[in-house]
């Protein structure tokens, strides 16, 4: 495929996905914040290029308000703080449809029914978008207050980075 | 040896499906129970410190930060307490429309304890989602009668979590009529939902256990309790609730980080759904009543277990609540009420999901704040779980670790416990010496 005609097909496609990027997080437990932080950086870069179906969506990781928020998308991107033991700001990558995603992966950055709950109850229940994918940023710190850690800050554009990219292979 | 000398540890590292972070601990020596601790990890409440200084107006919004679950009842906390301490009444359409705000807190939270975090003990699954291989259109239903709560919360409250749209003496917007006409038809759908909640939860196998607990709640004379009352306990306890500090008190205990809080002159004592219903049975709708003697309850019920099934009947309760609301609902004229700063001191008490929250606030005359005080349920709940740990292993100490340790989290689940409230981690631990 030459490069207009790649033009061409993403063109087309953009109008027929309907696509969320979801920030999930607590804007009062620091670092737990940072898919929120995402969310509206990504929110900031793409402002008035993309198409009507595609949205910057919030979210506290209940799972039950995160499966409402994914309802009606063809393909999700879920961002959130996780804790696994990689340096602050590294960044995981989870094929949310491909595989299961282990509980304590998701599991400090809410309450004990959140995302990774969401994401299994909707595979059983049929409730799944057709492509999910889910980036863990590897939190230093989730204690009361708000602002990120400067490790996690820094991570913020490339986390929107491959945000963009991700969402280029999707469609 | 025999093996009621034995020394056995149960240890559960994470309690699931709680809200926040602790741990429980039991200790049994020669097959009697010899110690139980609710333990909270969680880092002290900083919120009564953050308060000081800040402007009357920013408890409600600052005080919603504490719970994902519940910021209605903190925020309405909040209101009430700033309005006694300015002299300001809230009344009529405004006063409805706080009522409604509640019914949707209630409906949220109360469907996503029963089906997402409490029936699948009595069922015999480790949570909702292995629950959902066998239960699709169970669990189906039960997410779209939370929706419905979250749609009250969002025409309402501006959103579905942390509602913006609340303000000491009201609200920033009021909605039209057509607006919360359009709840109408969901809502319809979600008393009937409820219903059949009811009966589905009134099939479970309860454990035969009850205590005496003295039950304590707020009573209206003319309605069932959300936003106000008197506080009143089945043991003649009837006080308003600026003498609540007369009555109750906070204890720092070792163990935890949320301070305990107990009725001075009689300790331990329970808040939540079984009490406020055990308290004011007579003030729910024709429909809960109902539901309430097919579910097998009596007029007041003392049995935790069966907490799910009274909650069950309050969310049929909520969803009359909020239809007879919508449908007598007229446009006030103004969406608050003006509440002017005056130095004094001010109290509040609503019924949360999990029962009474108290909020007292010390004002100057510019209307900043002192002084504050916040006592969420779970905290009032703290010695009570306790107590009914130690009832319940009794007699059940020779059973296998794996049981034991999930029956005490199925009774701890009874208190829907938010210990991100208390304190702001559950982990069980059972030693058998």
């Amino acid at each position: 495929m030459n490069d207009r005609e790649h033009m061409v097909r993403l063109a087309v496609r953009e109008h027929m996905v309907r696509l969320a990027v979801i920030g999930v997080g607590n804007p009062h437990r620091s670092d737990d914040a940072v898919g929120l932080w995402a969310a509206r950086a990504l929110r900031r870069r793409v402002v008035g290029t993309w198409p009507s179906g595609w949205r910057v969506l919030e979210c506290s990781g209940e799972a039950t308000a995160l499966m409402d928020a994914w309802s009606g998308f063809d393909a999700a991107v879920i961002v959130d703080a996780v804790s696994a033991g990689a340096s602050p700001g590294t960044l995981h990558r989870l094929d949310g449809v491909a595989e299961s995603v282990p509980e304590s992966f998701l599991r400090c950055s809410t309450h004990s029914f959140g995302v990774a709950e969401a994401i299994e109850l909707a595979r059983v229940l049929g409730e799944l978008p057709g492509q999910l994918i889910v980036y863990g940023v590897e939190a230093d710190t989730f204690d009361h207050g708000e602002g990120l850690s400067a490790a996690v800050e820094s991570a913020v554009p490339h986390v929107v980075d491959r945000i963009l990219a991700e969402i280029r292979s999707l469609i | 040896m025999s093996k009621s000398k034995r020394t056995r540890t149960i240890k559960v590292d994470y309690l699931a499906r709680v809200e926040g972070e602790g741990a429980m601990y039991v200790k049994i020596k020669d097959g009697r129970v010899a110690d139980v601790k609710l333990k909270i990890y969680e880092p002290p409440r900083f919120f009564e410190a953050f308060l000081r200084g800040r402007r009357h107006s920013e408890a409600p919004d600052i005080t919603a930060r504490i719970c994902g679950i519940c910021p209605v009842a903190y925020q309405m906390s909040a209101c009430h307490a700033i309005e006694a301490a300015c002299g300001v009444v809230v009344d009529g359409p405004l006063r409805e429309l706080r009522r409604l705000l509640y019914c949707g807190e209630w409906i949220e939270s109360h469907t996503l304890h029963v089906y997402m975090l409490h029936a699948p003990d009595f069922l015999g699954y480790d949570g909702a989602v292995t629950m959902a291989r066998d239960y699709p259109d169970i669990v189906k239903r039960g997410l779209r009668l939370k929706k419905a709560g979250n749609a009250i919360m969002t025409v309402l409250g501006g959103r579905e979590v942390h509602p913006i749209n609340v303000r000491v003496g009201g609200f920033y917007r009021v909605p039209t009529r057509r607006e919360l006409g359009g709840l109408v038809a969901e809502l319809e759908w979600a008393r009937e939902a409820a219903l059949d909640t009811v009966r589905w939860v009134a099939g479970f196998e309860y454990p035969d256990f009850e205590r005496d607990y003295e039950l304590v709640a707020l009573s209206h004379p003319d309605e069932y309790p959300m936003n106000e009352g008197r506080i009143v306990s089945d043991r003649g306890l009837s006080i308003a609730v600026d003498e609540f500090d007369d009555h109750f008190a906070e204890e720092h205990v070792e163990h935890s980080n949320a301070l305990h809080c107990v009725l001075k002159e009689r300790g331990a004592y329970f808040v939540g759904p079984m009490a406020r219903y055990s308290l004011n049975f007579a003030k729910l709708s024709p429909h809960a009543k109902e539901a309430a003697g097919e579910a097998g309850l009596g007029p007041s019920c003392r049995n935790p277990f069966r907490s799910i099934a009274v909650r069950a009947v309050e969310l049929v309760y909520a969803c009359d609540e909020a239809l007879r609301i919508i449908d007598s609902y007229q446009v006030p004229d103004q969406p608050a009420v003006e509440v002017v700063p005056r130095s004094g001191l001010g109290h509040g008490c609503t019924e949360a999901p999990r029962g009474i929250l108290y909020h007292r606030y010390q004002l100057d005359s510019d209307g900043v704040i002192g002084e504050a005080q916040i006592v969420p349920p779970t905290s009032q709940n703290q010695k009570t779980i306790e107590q009914d740990l130690h009832q319940f292993v009794t007699p059940r100490v020779e059973l296998a670790k794996d049981d034991l340790t999930w029956q005490c989290e199925q009774a701890i689940r009874n208190y829907d416990p938010c210990i991100s409230c208390a304190t702001h981690f559950l982990d069980l631990q059972v030693d058998r010496e």
